[in-house]
């Protein structure tokens, strides 16, 4: 029970590291990108390439898939989203549901039904583990995403409360014409936003290769579970993603324990019901105070 | 500081022919007054101005420096700022975070939001709260905060009055008098025709898109400017 709570709760953490940028994307620029896990699988397979071809360690291959991530961000803001805004509020999502089938399958062409895995490439760390008093075992990788995720939501918080861009990121949330007659660039500031928000996509990226495998069409299931995570957590919340990820992997974890299928139907009714509470329930305290 | 001029602007809000072909100069460290009825073009000039609105044809002039094609972003760090029509406060964000957000353009010079909080110091307690929860006045000393922020050379006041109690409108007005006499090239639209023509060096009245009547302050007659204000201008003249 303990046990099955704990690893439920480090689970979490790569769910709300996944959902992190969805969230951060959806609160600051209202686009809900379904590329979202297409892109984090692009992500794995770099580092993949860059650990089987070049040798190069998973941990070093960040430092070239991270920022060729937020170069991806920029100019898929750029030259995508910005573009299709203007078209009105749901083209952007049917052209990241465009990008999402373009991806996968250049992925597929490439890299063929193969699944990977950057497990091989992190010595020890798959497979280390802490002991806990009371003799639980936890993954030493579960307790490093988790810190991950914990660390990319905070980041994202205080950049937004306290720096120049994040104030900019706000403002131009709030009302991208006004924040052009105080001087701010919204295109410049949305294609930043963008990058930050791709930069945490390549960081789920490497936990997903890291934690598990991944074939080219897994970006799917990685958007779902970024989706409902986001979602329960109440979308755009930064602390809320976190709560939302861990709530997500309890239901999926003690699911799991009463039926080897209840891991992702417990994950999905728990999304379910959390989606029509949100519609209902106001609707409900509404009538009730008008009664 | 400096000196802006309109030449032959066209504007278009869609099908409405909101402004035709109107041409005005406003000298460096004048203060002017935009006055004319709901709809004579006179927010839409000052857009047009500040970036917010592209002309359909004409040319928007900075120190003599075609500035038409300049997105309105752009145009703050060159020392345009616009107090727009309704403050526009980010409403989310703290006065403080909004005052700070009229530095982004990067223009250096002596405003600071301890300035701002000296000038406006209904705004001292009020330093940490959301802008949504302020009141009127506190609002629109804010939006004047911002705008002061990025340290313009030329301030576009759109209808700072509208919505205050009287005492906050001589409030704002008061803090704004030092500011007139800094330098500051000012454009403002104001309701109120005796305050206008009491804080302006000139007037302008606008009709249907077109500027009615022009001229120095003290050569006006508050009832030439009000016969042109409600277009009554031609019938007058016919009369006499």
């Amino acid at each position: 029970m303990i046990n099955s709570l704990i690893q439920g709760i480090l689970l979490g953490g790569y769910y709300a590291l996944i959902a992190s940028g969805l969230s951060f994307m959806f609160s600051v620029m209202r686009i809900i990108n379904l590329a979202h896990g297409s892109l984090a699988v692009l992500a794995g397979y770099l580092l993949f390439v860059l650990a089987q071809r070049f040798g190069i360690s998973p941990f070093y291959g960040l430092l070239i898939v991270l920022p060729v991530m937020a170069a991806i961000g920029f100019l898929l803001q750029r030259f995508v989203l910005d573009r299709s805004l203007r078209a009105g509020p749901l083209v952007p999502i049917l052209a990241t549901f465009g990008l999402a089938i373009v991806v996968d399958n250049l992925l597929f062409q490439q890299f063929g039904a193969d699944t990977r895995s950057l497990a091989p490439y992190i010595g020890t760390l798959s497979y280390d583990s802490f002991e806990l008093p009371g003799g639980i075992y936890v993954g030493a990788l579960a307790v490093y995403i988790f810190v991950t995720a914990v660390v990319v939501l905070g980041g994202l918080q205080l950049l937004l409360s306290f720096t120049a861009i994040g104030r900019a990121i706000r403002a131009t949330a709030e009302d991208p014409e006004t924040a052009g007659l105080v001087g701010i660039d919204s295109r410049l500031v949305n294609a930043v936003a963008a990058a930050i928000a791709l930069v945490t996509v390549g960081l789920a990226g490497a936990a997903l290769g890291m934690r598990a495998t991944f074939d080219a069409y897994a970006g799917g299931t990685q958007l779902l579970f970024a989706f409902e995570a986001a979602v329960i957590g109440g979308a755009g919340s930064v602390w809320g993603t976190l709560i939302g990820g861990i709530v997500l992997a309890l239901a999926q974890s003690f699911g799991a324990q009463i039926s080897p299928l209840g891991f992702l139907i417990a994950g999905h009714a728990v999304f379910l019901i959390v989606l029509f509470a949100r519609i209902f329930l106001p609707r409900l305290i509404l009538m009730r105070r008008r009664a | 500081m400096s000196t802006i001029a309109v030449e032959n602007v066209n504007l278009h809000h869609g099908l409405l022919h909101a402004v035709r072909d109107l041409s005005l100069s406003v000298a460096s460290g004048e203060v002017v007054a935009l006055v004319g009825a709901n709809g004579a073009g006179k927010t839409t000039l000052l857009r047009a101005i500040a970036g917010a609105h592209r002309p359909t044809s004409g040319k928007i002039l900075l120190d003599g420096a075609d500035i038409t094609a300049v997105p309105g972003h752009q145009r703050v760090g060159r020392g345009i700022a616009l107090v727009p029509e309704g403050r526009r406060l980010f409403a989310q964000m703290t006065v403080e975070e909004n005052l700070l957000l009229g530095r982004m353009a990067g223009r250096p010079g002596p405003w600071t939001v301890d300035k701002v909080l000296e000038t406006f110091p209904n705004l001292v307690a009020r330093r940490t709260a959301r802008a949504a929860t302020l009141s009127g006045g506190e609002q629109q000393a804010t939006a004047i905060g911002r705008a002061l922020m990025s340290n313009p050379s030329v301030l576009l006041l759109d209808e700072v009055s509208l919505g205050l109690s009287p005492i906050a409108v001589d409030r704002v007005y008061e803090s704004l008098g030092a500011l007139m006499r800094s330098g500051t090239t000012i454009i403002l639209v104001e309701q109120d025709l005796s305050r206008a023509m009491r804080v302006a060096g000139r007037v302008i009245c606008m009709l249907e898109g077109r500027v009615a009547l022009e001229g120095p302050t003290a050569s006006l007659e508050r009832e030439r400017v009000t016969q042109a204000y409600f277009g009554l201008g031609h019938q007058a003249r016919a009369l006499a």
